[in-house]
This record gives C-alpha cells, sequence and structure tokens, in this order.
C-alpha cells in the first residue's frame, strides 16, 4: 500500500511494522509527532505494546532499557537536547547490550534555541556504542526502522535512525508501507539470549572490577565491527522480499568521477541533482552519501574514494576546534592509503539554514581549481 | 519469599568465556561498602513493631528480616541514615563509627 506520509510518520509505521512492545518518550519538537501517532496506535489496538509516558528523556531511555532487557521489543525517538539529556543512558543501552531502536531527527543544539536541522546533537553521541544510520528520504527512514531491528537484535547494540528536522521530518513524500506478514517473515519476535526474569534473577550492570571491565569492552568493539557486512547482507535479504536495497552508503556515479561529494541526510539528496547538472556541463561528478556512520564504514568508503582525484566532504556539524565530523572521520579512513590526491572539507548549513544548488556548485569551483585545500575548513555561506 | 539464590564470585580468564554484558559477577561478595560509613544505625529491638519500613526504605539493601525482625547487614550498610529518619517507632539511631 502506497501513503503519502511525513518523516517522523515513516519512524512510527516503521516501528509499527517491526512490532515494537514498549515505547517510551517524553515529546519534543521536531519529533513528537513520531510518538503521537504511536500512542494512537496504541491506543486504537493497531499496535500491541505498551506506551509508557515519562517525565523526561533520561527515564524514557531508562524505561526502554528496563524493557529490553526484560526481553521486548523497545523504541523511542528523540532530538536535541532530549538526546543530550538521554546521554548517559545511552552508555546504558550499548554497555549492557539493549537492543533498543531510537529515531532521531537532527536538531541543532541550543542555545541560541533552534528547532531547525544539524546534526551535531546525533554526532555528540558518536562514541556511545550505538550504530548510526542517516537517511535522506521518507521510505529510506521506514524500511531502515526494520533493518535496524535486524541488525541490532542479531548483535545486541542499539540502533540510532537520524533524519533531517523539517526538510525529512516534516515532509511529505510517497512511501511504500509494506504488508505486516512479510515484515513478520523478514523480522521474527525479539529472541534475546538472556533477559531480566524473576525465573533466573540476574544482576545486570553491576559492579565490574579492572578484571572484566576491559573485556566487555573489547566484545562491544568486536560485535559493532561486524555491524557493516551485517547491514549489507540485511540489505539484499529485505532487498529481496520488498524490492529496495539500502547499504552501508549511496554511491551516485562515482566511478569514473573526477570529483566525489561525501553527503549524507537529506543534503545528499540535492547532491545528486548536482551531480546531474554537472555532467551535463561536461564536469564528472559523483556522490558518495554516507548512510552507515557508526560503525563507520571504513571498506566500502575506502574502495569508493581510493580512485577518485578529488573529494569534497559536506558536513552540516562542527567538532568545535577540529573540523567538521565527516571530514575526520574520512580522512582517518584514507589515511596510508594511496589517493585521493586532495580531501576538502566544507561546512555549511548549521541550524537549518538550506543548502542549496548554488553551495555545492560553489563546493566544486573550490574543489576543481585547487590542488589541496588552503584552509582547514572552507565555510560555505557565512556572512563575512 | 523465595529463596535467595546464591552468589558466587565469577572469574573470567578468557573474554570468549565471558558474557556480553556484566551479569550476576558475584563482585559484591568482596566489594563491602559498609567500609565507607562514617555514621552507622543501630535498632533497639525493644521498641520495634517489626512493621518492617527500615526494610523497605534502605537504598541498599542493607537490610534483612530473620525471623521477622530486622537485621542490618554492617557490611553492605553505607549509614545514609534512611532507615533512622523513616522508622515510625524513632528507635534506629545513628552512632559514630569507632575504627
Ligand atoms: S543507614 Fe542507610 S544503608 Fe544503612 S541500613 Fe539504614 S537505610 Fe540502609
Ligand atoms: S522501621 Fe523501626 S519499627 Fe519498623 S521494623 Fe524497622 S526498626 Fe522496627
Amino acid at each position: 500500500m502506497k501513503k503519502v506520509i511525513m518523516g517522523n510518520h515513516a519512524l512510527s509505521y516503521g516501528a509499527m511494522l517491526s512490532r515494537a512492545q514498549v515505547i517510551a518518550a517524553y515529546p519534543i519538537t521536531p519529533q513528537t509527532q513520531v510518538v503521537e501517532l504511536l500512542s494512537e496506535m496504541c491506543a486504537d489496538g493497531t499496535l500491541n505494546a505498551k506506551f509508557i509516558k515519562v517525565e523526561s528523556e533520561h527515564s524514557a531511555m531508562a524505561a526502554c532499557l528496563g524493557a529490553s532487557l526484560a526481553g521486548a521489543r523497545t523504541f523511542t525517538a528523540t532530538s536535541a537536547q532530549g538526546l543530550a539529556l538521554m546521554h548517559e543512558m545511552l552508555h546504558w543501552a550499548s554497555g549492557g547490550r539493549m537492543p533498543v531502536v531510537m529515531g532521531n531527527i537532527n536538531r541543532a543544539m541550543a542555545p541560541g534555541w533552534s528547532i531547525w536541522t544539524d546534526q551535531n546533537d546525533s554526532l555528540s553521541e558518536r562514541d556511545t556504542g550505538w550504530i548510526q544510520f542517516y537517511c535522506s528520504s521518507n521510505q529510506e527512514v521506514l524500511d531502515t526502522v526494520i533493518q535496524a531491528f535486524k541488525v541490532s537484535e542479531k548483535l545486541m547494540i542499539p540502533s540510532m535512525v537520524i533524519l533531517d528536522a523539517f526538510s525529512l521530518s516534516h515532509t511529505y513524500e510517497v512511501v511504500e508501507i509494506p504488508e505486516q506478514e512479510k515484515v513478520d517473515a523478514f523480522l521474527p519476535p525479539f529472541q534475546p539470549p538472556y533477559r531480566l526474569t524473576p525465573e533466573d534473577p540476574h544482576a545486570f550492570g553491576g559492579l565490574t572490577s579492572p578484571d572484566h571491565y576491559m573485556e566487555f569492552r573489547y566484545k562491544l568493539q568486536k560485535d559493532i565491527e561486524k555491524v557493516p557486512a551485517l547491514v549489507e547482507e540485511t540489505g539484499r535479504e529485505y532487498e529481496k522480499m520488498f524490492g529496495r536495497y539500502l547499504g552501508q552508503v549511496d554511491d551516485y556515479l562515482c566511478e569514473d568521477a573526477e570529483l566525489v561529494f561525501v553527503t549524507s541526510g537529506t543534503a545528499g539528496s540535492t547532491a545528486r541533482v548536482v551531480v546531474d547538472e554537472l555532467r551535463n556541463k561536461g564536469i564528472k561528478a559523483g556522490n558518495l552519501r554516507i548512510r552507515l556512520f557508526r560503525p563507520f564504514p571504513f571498506e566500502k568508503v575506502r574502495s569508493i574514494l581510493s580512485r577518485i582525484p578529488k573529494v569534497a566532504v559536506l558536513d552540516r556539524n562542527v567538532s568545535y576546534g577540529h573540523h567538521g565530523i565527516f571530514y575526520q572521520e574520512v580522512k582517518s579512513a584514507m589515511y596510508g592509503q594511496p589517493s585521493p590526491a586532495a580531501i576538502f572539507g566544507f561546512i555549511a548549513g548549521l541550524g537549518g539554514r538550506d543548502i542549496t544548488k548554488d553551495d555545492y556548485k560553489e563546493i566544486a569551483n573550490y574543489a576543481l581549481k585547487k590542488d589541496k585545500p588552503e584552509e582547514e575548513i572552507v565555510w560555505i555561506g557565512v556572512k563575512k | 519469599m523465595n529463596k535467595k539464590k546464591e552468589a558466587k564470585r565469577i572469574i573470567f580468564n578468557s573474554e570468549k568465556e565471558m558474557p556480553l554484558v556484566a551479569m550476576s559477577l558475584g563482585s559484591m561478595l568482596y566489594n563491602k561498602t559498609g567500609a565507607w560509613r562514617n555514621i552507622k544505625p543501630v535498632i533497639d529491638l525493644s521498641q520495634c513493631i517489626k512493621c518492617g519500613i527500615c526494610w523497605k526504605f534502605c537504598p541498599d539493601v542493607a537490610i534483612d528480616i530473620v525471623d521477622e525482625w530486622p537485621q542490618i547487614n554492617y557490611d553492605y550498610c553505607k549509614g545514609c541514615g534512611i532507615c533512622a529518619e523513616e522508622c515510625p517507632q524513632k528507635c534506629i539511631t545513628m552512632v559514630e563509627e569507632e575504627k
């Protein structure tokens, strides 16, 4: 069935079709509609789940963790300051190996108060041990939620499904809603290897001396390293059943490109249009949109970028005192590789400022004209 | 009430034998947090009405009920004073630790 729905509701439908059993959430713009629709589904019986109202995002995640540990498939959603308030609990989720799936709507961090998109909220949680997917269409959001549950539950690592405020969260698109029966066949009920139950009581996450702490963290790292291959495998399985493929990255015309944009989120869709326009003018451009950001898809990114003379990384975020975060990551992935010759870092669109086709053209001009970047960060659109 | 599960201190020699998450490692058998205490609760059982409020309120689960009477486990009691505050009989007194 096809429906015209907003990005937020694509998250809700994804959670519904995945048969989430517990949803605990606290409202925050621009996320609220995600859980609003889910609460209606719980109330009218469309979704057989327990909806837990809480007094903060910290409690929302805490409630999700208890439910997950008890063996329930668990979903929540948040944004910006709400995600920041969850920070401590995010470590509990990954360290406690609880495969919660959470929608995060990228919203710029205050101050000054902003409700518009940028990525500093989710990227501030980069090192919490969560899997992170960045989406660029409503269909991708829905499909990613279902696949994220599968990947997370297999490895017992939580996932964040991330979309831009307004340019996706409140934008209506046609979305194919898969049949429940087919989703059930793809995603069987959650069967955790252990759970919190009175029949076999255990203390979880208790005091862990230096005898063991490091080994638990080693195991988390080893397991999260399995994600890229599992995302590919899960994506192929999903494609067989539903006809749509999503992998670690979405690469567009990179094969013979002289310049490749590295992008993420909705800014990655604009880049595609620009690639077509540049190619019409005889400039061989390509677009590598990164979907899976944590764990970082090293092999995939290397295999695509190592043939490319010029790479322009676009960041809608900044690591203050360093560079744009995708720029750091791409440089670190390409360290020691024979090419590309030059990697350029651009920052644009903070706090929801539009990233336009003209911005990409400015980026392309800069990268094509210069042999190497002349500035640590090239800022696009700052009123100087 | 269910019989208490026996706790054991577990030491693993390889990460391969370990569960994914720290579960029931028995670490509280040797991590005796009672040593952190400066003042300790003492119950005057002659005034106690066996209401169990102290047992319920102790945040460290350091009060047991033995044959209906409250008994403080000084290996784990941190001396927070909550039991003394909540006791309706006011028969728990906090006294200086002497070491
Ligand atoms: S002082 Fe605090 S920790 Fe000790 S028994 Fe009373 S309530 Fe428990
Ligand atoms: S709260 Fe006071 S009266 Fe009640 S059981 Fe404990 S010591 Fe006794």
